[in-house]
């Protein structure tokens, strides 16, 4: 990758942006190069593994950690060296920060204190927002006798008191539990989509990224690898890391010649010209749900024998691990099969099965020595 | 992924501060002064001195080949350390026996045992000094138990320093033993290993650095510690006597300075190995999960009780020797009770004057003391950037402990009594008095601040920040009534220290602001032993009822404010 650059979308200009941010602790690179544009009202997730710099990126936004290269620009303005308290934005940490020796509507109006509002108004906005996170009964009661999810409801509503022009989440479901965590994405998002504010969220679980954003920033060691819309980046992952990293993806070794057709050790792999971006050794990636089974005798392109090693049920199908000496002898290929395909054709661990890939379904990556 | 090289060429972006922290950089830095005013400029003025002939005259090390040349003066050094090291293998094996049975054992009423052997905290060193001469002195009514023994000397100090450096010790070894890994022993057990070998692969190990720590700080205490040599040391000459003698005796200052110095050394020498191992307890603790539960054992649980009732008894009997003593008319021909020897203003020493001015040094101590303190660490804890500065300050707020109180004292001489000095004016007041006692004390209850502002999320900051309000808001409605229990058990500490303390003080307080402790020093001095214990105990009363009142304000307090605590 040349530039860590988001293609701008002409015409819009950005709400946040990020220029050439590097940040150093000490001799360490926490942050190489990060520039990044983000629009009015989108919902940005930063999405990487634990210590590829999401929270430091984040937290040069805020002011909090400042970047030691580089610009951050907010609202047209110029932002790069202001401290937090100049800056405009609520944040929401995983650990909740609530106040706890403060009620719940203390917590919430905290950040209303002090701007000349008279007391009325600020308990008035205090309640509007109890009802906007549905927690209207609670107002007297103190963190601590509130749930998790509750908590952080609480934490997001004394981050929005304020009406700011940024919402800043890290890693705001991570210390809740399962349940909790995919109700209380789907209540975030819905708010963000009410109140129409710029967020950006950091977080490690691609299910979260992919589910709530309207753009994914995905991040490995201070870089990033690639920026895109959940689908985008699911469909085209633009490096093998990011292919790894979001969902599950096959890679078996190949070749390929300059031609649109690819070989799998024996088997010859039909293939959009358009994403063969590498000749030589190279990997073929495919993703397990799209390998295909050959029912019946209607034979299938990029089609290949391969034997059934082993079967996963994960209840809504099966994962299904094979092994074809066509295509490489070596290489286990994951599949995801559906029950009722697993019913119809009656596949056995030990059956030897034809399977093929759809031609717009293969992508190809550096190889691997 | 090659563009960092281009980073060198850009301009590296300087951070703004904002206001807030202006002035969260403006308290450190003048709380950073009152600590270079208290602390490092007396301490390198009484360096200087030492260098000085009487007069004031530079005569480089020539105070030093006269200390060394006079054996009078030198042989302090080996007493001393000898001192210091007896005291402090006998009180770690009493201290870590008596902290075994309290974690360890199914005894009953370890509350009370763990009260009874915090008392030795509440009195000056002195006292037991006292105590001792009336059980084992010329008269005392166990002199027998000696054969013939002197107390008056280094076994009268060494069983007075025990008394003195136990509960320090005991303390610091119950939170070793506290955080042993209950998963060790059970393996062990699981393995059949005897007890005894449980007892040196699992126990030892485990509480190794509680052991050494606490045998550091029981060498500090009793090498720099001046009231039990003083009042049982008879002719077995001690540094920090030393000190006092030079100065109180002899005015002679310069050597005073002089064997100041000499006390130092050993003294910011075992700061220095506590500090290391303390470092490496603390990410032993953090590791640390289950914690053990002892199960009954009759035998061993009845030998545990009776090894701590002996202790218990042991400090019970050197206090009520003193309180039986104090009023006793004429001990010990007329053993008839009176109150003639609290008649304190009949005595030197000040009179009952010295007890309310205690007081008031104590109320000040406190209250002065842990605003400063607490301001202090949570603008070096919560601040942001200045990290020099920071660092500057980390390490002026640890400096008094590895500082004699007599050589704190004595610097104070040098640099307040100086009239060129504009801080002059507090000389022989009870300000001086209350500026030595917070400094003297200041690291402890910098620590019991820093450790409570730690457990607090380091995120609370952020939010406030983003939030746009003042730092002072956070301060005084979340971070000051989040950590009352501490900054509570800083004004205790402070003050009962204050209460007990005679080294900071003996050399600074003025014919106004004479203290109790010290008279406790005088009168003993001039003989009236007996109302040097009266008032010894009266201290003594103080304290406790302090530490009462203590207990009961933070029982309410955390009932009433802290009903967020509980769920
Ligand atoms: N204050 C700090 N000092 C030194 N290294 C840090 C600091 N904060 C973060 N790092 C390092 O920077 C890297 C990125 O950290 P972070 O942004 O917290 O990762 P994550 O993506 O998990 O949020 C990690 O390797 C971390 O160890
Ligand atoms: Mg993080």
């Amino acid at each position: 990758m040349s530039a860590n650059t988001v293609g701008t979308e002409t015409g819009r200009t950005p709400y946040l942006t990020t220029s050439n941010l590097t940040k150093m602790f000490g001799d360490f690179t926490a942050l190489s190069d990060i520039s990044l544009e983000i629009f009015e009202g989108e919902f940005v997730c930063f999405l990487g593994p634990s210590g590829c710099g999401k929270t430091t990126l984040l937290r040069a936004i805020a002011g909090l950690d400042i970047q030691t290269f580089g610009e951050v620009t907010q609202g047209g303005k110029d932002v790069s060296n202001l401290p937090p308290s100049e800056r405009d934005f609520g944040i929401v940490f995983q650990s909740y920060a609530l106040f706890p020796n403060l009620t719940i509507r203390k917590n919430i109006a905290y950040g209303l204190e002090n701007r000349k509002l008279p007391k009325a108004d600020i308990q008035k906005r205090v309640t509007e927002l109890l009802e906007l996170v549905g927690l209207i009964s609670q107002g007297n009661k103190y963190p601590a006798q509130l749930s998790g999810g509750q908590q952080q409801r609480i934490a997001l509503a004394r981050a929005i008191a304020t009406n700011p022009g940024l919402l800043l989440l890290d890693e705001p479901l991570s210390a809740l539990d399962a349940k909790v965590r995919t109700h209380l994405r789907h209540e975030i998002k819905e708010l963000q989509r009410t109140l129409g504010v710029t967020t950006v969220m950091v977080t490690h679980d691609q299910e979260e990224a992919l589910t709530m954003a309207d753009r994914i920033v995905v991040m490995n060691d201070g870089v990033i690898e690639q920026v895109g819309t959940p689908l985008d980046i699911y469909r085209n992952p633009a490096s093998a890391f990011v292919a790894d990293f979001i969902g599950t993806m096959n890679f078996i070794p190949g070749k390929a010649n300059g031609s649109a057709v690819l070989q799998m050790g024996e088997v010859n792999l039909d293939c959009d010209p358009a994403n063969i971006r590498e000749t030589g050794d190279i990997m073929v990636a495919f993703r397990p749900e799209n390998l295909l089974v050959q029912e019946g005798d209607k034979k299938l392109p990029n089609s290949f024998e391969a034997e059934v090693k082993y079967m996963e049920f994960m209840g809504a199908f099966f994962r299904v691990d094979l092994v074809s000496k066509q295509a490489n002898g070596k290489a286990h290929i994951k599949g995801d099969f559906s029950i009722n395909m697993v019913r119809r054709t009656g596949v056995q661990i030990g059956d030897t099965i034809t399977v093929s890939i759809p031609q717009d379904r293969v992508s190809v990556f550096p190889g691997v020595n | 992924m090659t563009d960092v090289a281009n980073t060198s060429l850009l301009k590296e972006v300087k951070p703004k501060s904002s206001r807030d922290d202006w002035t969260m950089r403006g308290f450190m830095l003048m709380i950073g002064a009152y600590l270079l005013i208290a602390l490092a400029f007396p301490l390198y003025i009484m360096l200087s001195k030492s260098f000085e002939s009487k007069d004031g005259v530079f005569i480089g090390i020539d105070n030093y080949i006269k200390y060394f040349s006079t054996p009078a003066l030198f042989n302090s050094i080996e007493n001393s350390v000898i001192i210091s090291v007896v005291t402090m293998v006998i009180t770690v094996t009493l201290a870590f026996i008596y902290a075994y049975a309290l974690t360890r054992s199914c005894m009953r009423f370890k509350g009370f045992f763990k009260i009874m052997a915090m008392i030795p905290i509440l009195v000056p060193s002195l006292l037991p000094g006292i105590g001792l001469i009336y059980m084992f002195g010329k008269q005392g009514y166990m002199k027998w138990l000696l054969f013939g023994e002197t107390i008056y000397g280094p076994l009268g100090i060494v069983i007075a320093e025990v008394f003195f450096t136990f509960p320090h010790a005991l303390l610091i070894i119950m939170t070793a033993l506290a955080i042993s890994d209950a998963r060790l022993y059970e393996a062990a057990t699981v393995l059949r290993a005897p007890k005894w070998k449980i007892f040196l692969t699992v126990t030892l190990p485990g509480a190794r650095y509680g052991l050494i720590s606490a045998a550091f700080v029981v060498f500090t205490l009793v090498i720099t510690d001046f009231g039990v040599p003083k009042v049982i040391g008879g002719q077995y000459n001690v540094l920090a006597v030393d000190i006092y003698k030079q100065v109180i005796g002899q005015q002679n200052f310069s050597m005073g300075a002089v064997v100041s110095v000499v006390l130092l050394i050993p003294a910011i020498f075992a700061f220095y190995i506590d500090r290391q191992v303390q470092k490496k307890q603390v990410s032993q603790l953090s590791a640390r999960a289950v914690p053990y539960e002892p199960k009954p054992d009759r035998s061993f649980d009845t030998w545990m009780m009776s090894y701590s009732s002996l202790i218990v008894l042991i400090i019970v009997t050197i206090l009520a020797t003193c309180q039986f003593a104090a009023l006793v008319k004429f001990w010990p021909y007329n053993l008839s009770l009176g109150l003639q020897h609290y008649n304190f203003d009949l005595m030197d020493g000040g009179g009952w004057d010295s007890y309310y001015n205690s007081i008031q040094l104590a109320l000040w101590t406190a209250a002065v003391g842990t605003s400063i303190v607490f301001t202090g660490a949570y603008m070096v804890e919560k601040g942001r950037g200045f990290g020099a500065g920071r660092t500057a300050f980390q390490f002026l707020a640890m400096m008094p402990m590895a500082v004699p109180g007599m050589v704190l004292g004595l610097s104070y001489i040098f640099f307040f009594n100086n009239p060129d000095n504009p801080f002059n004016f507090i000389y022989g007041t009870m300000a001086i008095l209350v500026v030595s006692t917070v400094t003297h004390f200041y690291t402890v209850a910098h620590l019991t601040a820093m450790t409570a502002l730690k457990q607090m999320d380091k995120e609370f900051e952020s939010v406030s920040q983003s939030l746009q309000q003042p730092f002072y808001k956070m301060f005084l409605k979340v971070t000051v009534p989040v950590c009352t229990p501490a900054i509570l058990e800083i004004a205790i500490y402070l003050f009962v220290n204050a209460m007990t303390t005679v080294s900071a003080v003996v050399f600074i307080y003025s014919y106004h602001t004479q203290l109790a402790s010290v008279a406790v020093l005088n009168m003993d001095d001039a003989g009236d032993i007996a109302p040097a214990a009266a008032m010894g105990m009266m201290i003594f009363y103080t304290n406790a009822g302090a530490r009462i009142l203590h207990t009961v304000v933070s029982k309410v307090l955390v009932n009433k404010t802290q009903a967020w605590r509980q769920r």
